[in-house]
Order: C-alpha cells, then sequence, then structure tokens
C-alpha cells in the first residue's frame, strides 16, 4: 500500500485489518498520534485527512492510500511550533500530555471548520457563528482530556482564534 | 477483528454486485468489527463513489447523495435555510471527527447502542437470534419505551434520522440487478418483533444511493435532545418538530421522536391532538398522552415516559409561543 503522510511519500505492506492509527504507530514510525480508547470516544488519535480532522482508530489504512494525511508531526517541529502549539505550551493545556497532539490536530480542523461558517449545536444562529467558549467547548467535545486541562485548553484555542480573526479581517 | 476480503468497485452497479458487506465512514461498522459484534467476510469499499452531492429538485426539494458526510450536510446553507431541524439533528449527534467522517446512508444504518448488544458474553437477539434479551430485567436506562417486543428493547441510536422521519424523507436504493427503490422512512424500519435482527426493510446487497428530501415544510423547526451530558451523547429523548400556527390555531405539525423506540419514531395521533387546536397546555397534554399510550417502561428506564412528556410540551411551547 502507498500513502502520503506530512508530505512524505510511504510503502507499506500491512494487514487489511490495520487502522490509519495502527498504520502510523506500528509501521511508519510515526507515534504522535496516541491510542486512547481505539473506539472513536476519546479523540487521541485524532488526524487531518484531506485537511478535515477524524478519528484515526476508526477508519482503515486501506481506504486512505489516494489521501493526504497530516500528524502531529507534520504540523510543526521543535524550533518552529505551530500557533496552537506554541499556544498549548503558553498555556499549560496539558497536564500528562497524551491526549495533547489529538487536542492539536482536532483544534486545527476546529478552527478551518469555523473558517468555513460551519455552525454548530452550541450556535443559535446557524448562518451567524459567535465564537465563544461555549462554542468551543461544544466543537472539541470529541477530545477528552483525563487530566481534566480544560481551562486551559480553551483559553489557547482561543488565543489562537483571536489571532486568526485579526489576520483575516 | 475477523479478517475480511476487501473490495473497491468503480460504481454503484459494480457495488451492488460485488456481494459483501458496504462500508463507507466506517465510524459504526469498525467499532463493532472490532468488538467482533459484526464479523463481515467481505467489505465493499463504497467510499470513492460519486454519491457525495446536495442537488436542488424542481419540486424545491433536495436530493442528498448517501456519501454526503453528515459536517458537510449539516452546515449547507439550503439545508440550514430550508430545513432547520435536520441541522440541528445533525449538529446535535456524535463529535466534529465523527460527523467528518460519517455518512448520510450510513447514518439512518446506524446500530442500537444497547450495551447488551455490544457484549458478546450476553444474551442479545439483535446479535445472535435466539440467544435471549438480557436489557429486559438488566440495565435499560438507554431502551425503548414504546414498540418494544419481549425480544428486543432496544433504541435506534440517530439523531438525523428523527428529523428525516418529521420531513417525511424517501430513501433511495439500487438493488443488485439494477432495479431502483424509492422507499418513505415511514416504511423503511422495522419494530424488533420476533426478529430484532431484521432492523429494516432493506435487501441483502442494496444500497442507498440517496435520500430526497420534499419540499420544506410550512412552519417553524427545532429539534431538541435531551442527554446525560451537554455534548456528545446519545439521546435520551429527542424531538423533531415542525409546527405552523396560522390564526391562533395549529394548522400543521410533524413531530418524530428518538431515544424511544427501536425505529424513529412517529404517531398521527400526537399531531391529530394537535392540529385545529389552539397552542396551550390542554392541546400539549393531549398531545403527549397520545404519544404515551401504550409506553411501557422497564425499570431504570421508566423516567423516560415524564421526560418525554415535558420534552414534547416544551418544544411545543417553544415553536408555538
Amino acid at each position: 500500500m502507498h500513502f502520503t503522510i506530512n508530505g512524505n511519500s510511504y510503502e507499506a505492506e500491512v494487514d487489511i485489518r490495520t487502522s490509519l492509527l495502527d498504520l502510523c504507530r506500528e509501521h511508519l514510525g510515526l507515534t504522535g498520534s496516541k491510542k486512547g480508547c481505539d473506539h472513536g470516544q476519546c479523540g487521541a488519535c485524532t488526524m487531518l485527512v484531506n485537511g478535515r480532522r477524524i478519528n484515526a482508530c476508526l477508519t482503515l489504512a486501506v481506504m486512505h492510500q489516494d489521501d493526504e494525511i497530516m500528524t502531529i508531526e507534520g504540523l510543526g517541529t521543535v524550533e518552529n511550533l505551530h500557533p496552537l502549539q506554541a499556544a498549548f505550551v503558553k498555556h499549560d493545556g496539558y497536564q500528562c500530555g497524551y491526549c495533547t497532539p489529538g487536542q492539536i490536530c482536532s483544534a486545527v480542523g476546529m478552527l478551518d471548520e469555523v473558517k468555513k461558517g460551519w455552525p454548530s449545536h452550541a450556535s443559535a444562529d446557524l448562518t451567524d457563528v459567535t465564537f465563544d467558549e461555549s462554542e468551543i467547548s461544544e466543537r472539541m467535545s470529541g477530545n477528552i482530556c483525563r487530566c481534566a486541562a480544560y481551562p486551559n485548553i480553551v483559553e489557547a484555542i482561543r488565543e489562537v482564534a483571536a489571532e486568526q480573526r485579526e489576520v483575516t479581517a | 477483528m475477523k479478517t475480511f476480503d476487501y473490495a473497491r468497485p468503480g460504481s454503484v452497479a459494480e457495488a451492488v454486485q460485488a456481494g459483501g458487506r458496504f462500508i463507507a465512514g466506517g465510524t459504526n461498522l469498525l467499532d463493532l468489527m472490532k468488538l467482533q459484534v459484526e464479523t463481515p467476510e467481505r467489505l465493499v469499499d463504497i467510499s470513492r463513489l460519486d454519491l457525495d452531492q446536495i442537488e436542488e429538485r424542481e419540486d424545491g426539494g433536495l436530493t442528498v447523495g448517501a456519501l454526503v458526510p453528515n459536517s458537510d450536510l449539516a452546515a449547507d446553507p439550503r439545508v440550514i435555510e430550508k430545513y432547520e431541524v435536520l441541522s440541528r439533528a445533525l449538529l446535535a449527534g456524535a463529535s466534529g471527527q465523527l460527523r467528518n467522517k460519517a455518512t448520510t446512508g450510513g447514518n439512518l444504518l446506524q446500530r442500537t447502542r444497547c450495551y447488551y448488544f455490544y457484549d458478546t458474553a450476553a444474551g442479545c437477539n439483535k446479535r445472535e437470534p435466539g440467544s435471549g434479551c438480557e436489557a429486559i430485567g438488566g440495565f435499560n436506562r438507554i431502551h425503548a419505551i414504546l414498540g418494544t417486543s419481549d425480544q428486543c428493547i432496544a433504541t435506534h441510536p440517530g439523531d438525523m434520522p428523527v428529523a428525516m422521519r418529521a420531513l417525511d424523507a424517501v430513501i433511495v436504493t439500487q438493488r443488485g440487478d439494477g432495479d431502483k427503490r424509492r422507499i418513505p422512512i415511514a416504511d423503511f424500519y422495522r419494530l424488533p418483533g420476533d426478529t430484532p435482527h431484521i432492523e429494516n426493510v432493506l435487501e441483502p446487497g442494496e444500497l442507498i444511493t440517496h435520500v430526497e428530501l420534499p419540499a420544506p415544510p410550512e412552519g417553524k423547526q427545532t429539534y431538541r435532545k435531551v442527554r446525560d451530558r451537554a455534548s456528545y451523547a446519545f439521546a435520551l429523548v429527542s424531538v423533531a418538530a415542525v409546527i405552523a400556527v396560522e390564526d391562533g390555531r395549529i394548522a400543521s405539525a410533524a413531530l418524530a421522536f428518538g431515544g424511544l423506540a427501536h425505529m424513529p419514531w412517529r404517531n398521527p395521533a400526537v399531531e391529530a391532538a394537535l392540529v385545529g387546536q389552539a397552542p396551550g397546555t390542554a392541546a400539549f397534554e393531549a398531545a403527549a398522552d397520545a404519544l404515551l399510550d401504550g409506553a411501557k417502561g422497564f425499570g431504570t428506564n421508566d423516567f423516560k415516559l415524564p421526560l418525554a412528556r415535558r420534552v414534547l410540551i416544551a418544544t411545543l411551547r417553544d415553536l408555538t409561543q
């Protein structure tokens, strides 16, 4: 099978049952994405596929051979952090850190959804979204933090969202 | 997970001939395969087929491709404008990640979240016909109070199908012989009876290709969902409501319910109790009486009877104010 992950090409011979998450972690050495529940309930495995956030544990690798896959390893480097990575460090948006790669990938996808004008369950008006804390909590509900670092996660995301709005305004 | 053959047909015609279990988003099927609740011998990957468009029809309705993801359907400006109840129902379900993957066709076929269905050590007539129902007499907080049988008290877990039931959607399919069918959603789902493992009228190999939404109904629309936490949880009770009021009387009403039955639940008697009446407590209580006629709790889900009444009345009050 052939895959494009973080702009790099990979060839892999894997069992047909292999999830996209296990492909990355167990076969390609990309261990940044984490396995929490392995059933789509915790969000630790969140990746971006063709720019959209999904649960990598709940999809088969074989179904993604023609896709552009982005994991936490592709978002930034130690020297050049992605703005969300920097904001998570600044606001201490974690304790143990296990959910963090999924939180950050999810937030990247989520902010793109907001930019496209997608409403959420928290939107009073589906055609005019006011992006506030309740929107962040609702839109990030697929990412569980067992350490309950939620206030700081929300703060980090809010700061990056505000910066993005200034740039586009 | 048990192993399987994998095929990726290039067209609908090839897919319905492929002979296997269809997979698109996979968010429900792979979950169940990991637990060996589902053990398909062959997966037919339809995720690349050309069924991901939303098209306007001349009658004012929309035709939704079976592969349109839940996220895209919820955010489509035409859906938001004409079918707010559907957008709201979709947004009330699952998480952002899951909605990006889950499809329109797959969501119609989502399987129950009954604890005993998921537990392969437990008796479950839906998973293994003839093995009993441990939800009856067991933990049944999330289970049905309407349309149950002594074989199964599972609920359909979806939100989107509840809205589609209120909107009288039509499910378009293609069979192995190439024949197409248009199945009104009212005729699509089955009650458990003594065959709870058969959940709908699809035949083996029959593929959902589209869902047709009729021209938008008159009136105000909403979807109200009550659950154990504020987000990312299945409905205990939900209601999809479309209500029109003219000259101080309820002119039309479409009400479908989630969390109460083996299928999105709609009872014409509930709507008949409202149409022609002035909005108010008397009419709303009569509608709730009609809804709960024949309802039965199984112990830990007894609370759903008063909860369904209150959710219905609150929703009617909001929409007719």
